[in-house]
Order: C-alpha cells, then structure tokens, then sequence
C-alpha cells in the first residue's frame, strides 16, 4: 500500500514539492483565511479532503473523460463535492459551517485542486491519486498554518482565540501590529517562508 | 469506441450533468430538514444571547421556551398584525418601504421583569449583518445586544459578533430628550453629533462598524411609535 513511490507522493508535497511554497498554487486563499488560526485549520482540513476525493473520483473516470471537456468534468466534480460537504456541514456541524461560511464555496476556486487533477489524477490509478491529494491537502495546509500562527500572534495578540501576549507586555508598550491583520502581510509572511524555504533546500534554486 | 467523437462528449456531458444534479437534489432534500432545525436553533440561541443567556444547541429549544412569553408582529404605528413573529424574515422586510414592514417583537420574561428582542437588519463591508437588540420595558435603555454577520473579515470587521462588541451597548439609552437617536459607532476619541449615546468601532472594521450604526438608526427607528408607547405605560 506504501510503497516507495506512493511515499514519495504523499511525503514529496509536504516540502519539497509544496503546493504553496513551490508550486505557488493557492496563494488566494491562503492570503483570505490565514488572519486567524481556527479558520486557517478548517480550511486545511477541508480542503485535503476535497483535494483527496475529487483526485480518486477523477482517477476513477480517467479513461472515459473525453479530452476537449476535461476541465469542465472535473470542475462538475470539484463544485458538487465542495456543495455536498456544505450541506452535510450545515446539517451536522452548524456551529463550524457558520465559522467558515464563504471560504467553503471558495474551495472551488483552490488551484491546487485543478492542478493535482490535471498534473496527477488524470494519468494514475486511484490508490496513488488519494494520497496525492492528501499530501498536497496537507502541505498548503501546513503553511496555511503556518501562516496564520505568525499573524494571529502578532496581529491580535491571541492564539485560537486565546490572549497569548501577556498584559504586562502590553503595559511596557507593546501593541498588537494591525498590518499583521491585512492582506498585504500574508503576502509578505509566505513570501519570507518561500525565502526561508528556498535558502534551506538548495536544490529549488534556479540556476541562470 | 471513439472517446474523442462529439457524439461521445455530449452524451458524457448529459450523463455526468444528470448524475451530479440527482446526486445534489438527494442530498439537499434529505438534509434539508435537519438544516432548517438547525437554522432556528440558531435563531433562538442568537436571541437569547440578546438578552445575555447563554445557550448551546442542545437547550436552546428549552431555554426560549421559558424565557420567551409572547411574540407578535407590529407596524411602523405600533399597532398589531397578523402573523408569527418568529417566522417573519427581517432580511425581506427592511427592502420594503418603512410604513408597509412587519416588524416582529418577541417579549421576554427575565426575573419578573419584561424585555422586548427587536431584530434588526442590515449591510456590513461584504455581505449582510443581522442582530438583535433587546430593550427594557422603559423602552429606551438596551438591555443586551447580539451581532452577527455573513462574510465579515475575520478580526476586522467579523469583531462585530464578539461578546466585547456587543456588550458595550448595554445600558445605552435609544431616546434622548423625548426624541429617538438610536445608539451610534463610533472611533475612539469622537463625539457624537447629536448627542445619543454611543460605543467603540472596531479598529481596522471602519465600514462594518459604520453599518452596525445605520442599521440600529435605520431598523429601531421603525420601532420608534412602539418603543415611545412603552415609555408612556411606564410614566
């Protein structure tokens, strides 16, 4: 079931491979959910599962999908799972279906999951498509994550909702920094990382 | 068989549109009455948070049952209508003209004393924001209020629905010198501009709070003949 090369594809997207860091995929959305952590976390989840599924699901039809309407079918995929998981959402957890509330239809428009579609899902068995999609689900997560700790802590002080930043610091003059709060400041964060993350691996940067 | 043939695609599409469109209506008629449950549990918890008890989805049937005596629906007169307060959609009613809303009043009994739950409607930077504000039986102090929203940004404007936020508003007075004002939003360190009372923006939510503000003013404002005649029983 985990043989080397499945490793590789569930493991690869986790770093060296990362959907975000690497790819650039994704980068809308984790510019819109990462201003609090909880949401970040969700998102994540979410979208492993969504990517997961969808990846099977097309995996499974791959020899039928005629090539000139291969986006649309996979895009009929992709929308009526992100619906189903909505509706299930509203019907058996209310309380986070509210918490999230657009970002779920927002999965839709993730390029990571149109990417891991057309890059993996339409040339491979199934087995290997679900653990790609739960690698790459698990990487942007990984940096949502990230993301988010970074500017939950600087931006509001808190962290799941919970005071971090204790009184007295605030006492002594520190304010919380509300660009931290803004999109441009996710964009610099996973900018820093994608610095940080080339500098570390070698092999990522370019030659010229 | 030709995978690449039109024949081929069409039927494909028709196929997986048909099955993907059964798939979703099964899914959304099955669900549906167990997400309509859930959407009045909810109500009924916001509303008790409006009037500061708290509750979670597992008493909060119970709960409004014991503290929520009587509701009703009003005009802009004051005067009764038909029809059940609960099951009127505030959202619908704010695009009507002022005179031809229904305006629901839910009356609550806390502690033998009477509290009056009026929803209030209305715009936020992203999408629509909605709460309720509950009103002593003076019909002028606030007794508690409760906010929500649909898209707000988190940590900027989605503070609205922080109990910090709407906690502020308690004990604010709607009326001042005979006249309703309506409780404003407003930056730290500014003034009013005509005197009513108000509480604190959220920082970095400027548009938000702004639509907090003419929300109260424009959905309590139609309450204005209901709140006064309560202020006249109680004199």
């Amino acid at each position: 079931m985990l043989n080397k090369k499945n490793k590789a594809v569930l493991f690869n997207p986790l770093s060296k491979d990362n959907p975000v860091l690497v790819q650039i995929l994704g980068i809308c959305s984790s510019l819109a959910v990462t201003a609090k952590l909880e949401p970040a976390i969700v998102m994540g989840i979410s979208v492993t599962a969504v990517t997961a599924f969808s990846n099977v699901i097309i995996s499974f039809m791959r020899n039928t999908i005629p090539n000139s309407i291969r986006i649309i079918v996979q895009l009929v995929v992709v929308a009526a799972l992100v619906i189903i998981v909505d509706q299930v959402l509203k019907a058996y957890n209310y309380e986070v279906s509210k918490q999230l509330s657009v970002f779920v239809g927002l999965i839709i428009t993730n390029c990571i999951l149109m990417g891991r579609l057309e890059a993996f899902a339409l040339a491979n068995k199934p087995w290997p498509s679900f653990l790609d999609g739960i690698g790459n689900g698990l990487g942007y997560g990984i940096i949502l994550v990230i993301v988010a700790t970074i500017r939950e802590l600087l931006g509001s002080g808190t962290l799941l909702g919970y005071q971090v930043v204790p009184q007295w610091f605030y006492d002594a003059g520190y304010e919380n920094n509300g660009l931290m709060i803004l999109p441009p400041m996710a964009l610099i964060t996973v900018a820093c990382i994608i610095w940080v993350h080339r500098a570390h691996n070698k092999d990522l940067q370019e030659t010229n | 068989m030709n995978r690449q043939g039109n024949l081929y695609t069409i039927v494909y599409t028709a196929v997986i549109v048909c099955v993907v469109g059964a798939a979703l209506a099964w899914v959304s008629l099955t669900l549906k009455p167990k997400q309509n449950d859930n959407i009045r549990i909810d109500k009924m918890q916001q509303m008790l948070s409006s009037i500061r008890v708290a509750s979670d989805e597992t008493n909060a049937i119970e709960l409004y049952g014991r503290y929520v005596v009587d509701e009703y629906v009003i005009n802009i007169e004051g005067e009764r209508l038909e029809g059940k307060a609960f099951d009127v959609n505030v959202a619908n009613e704010v695009k009507k003209a002022p005179s031809e809303r229904k305006l629901p009043v839910f009356v609550c009994n806390i502690d033998n004393s009477t509290k009056y739950i009026l929803p209030v409607y209305g715009t936020g930077l992203w999408g629509p924001i909605w709460g309720y504000v509950s009103v002593d039986d003076d019909g002028c102090t606030v007794y508690g209020a409760y906010f929500s929203h649909q898209g707000e940004t988190p940590g900027l404007g989605a503070e609205i629905a922080t109990e910090g936020f709407a906690g502020q508003f308690k004990g604010k007075q709607l009326f001042k010198d005979g006249g309703f004002k309506s409780v404003a939003v407003l930056k730290k360190g500014q003034k009013p501009a005509n005197g009513e009372d108000y509480v604190d923006a959220i920082s970095g939510g400027t548009i938000t709070s702004k639509g907090v503000q003419s929300m109260l003013s424009s959905c309590l404002s139609c309450y204005s003949a209901f709140l006064s005649e309560l202020q006249n029983n109680k004199k």
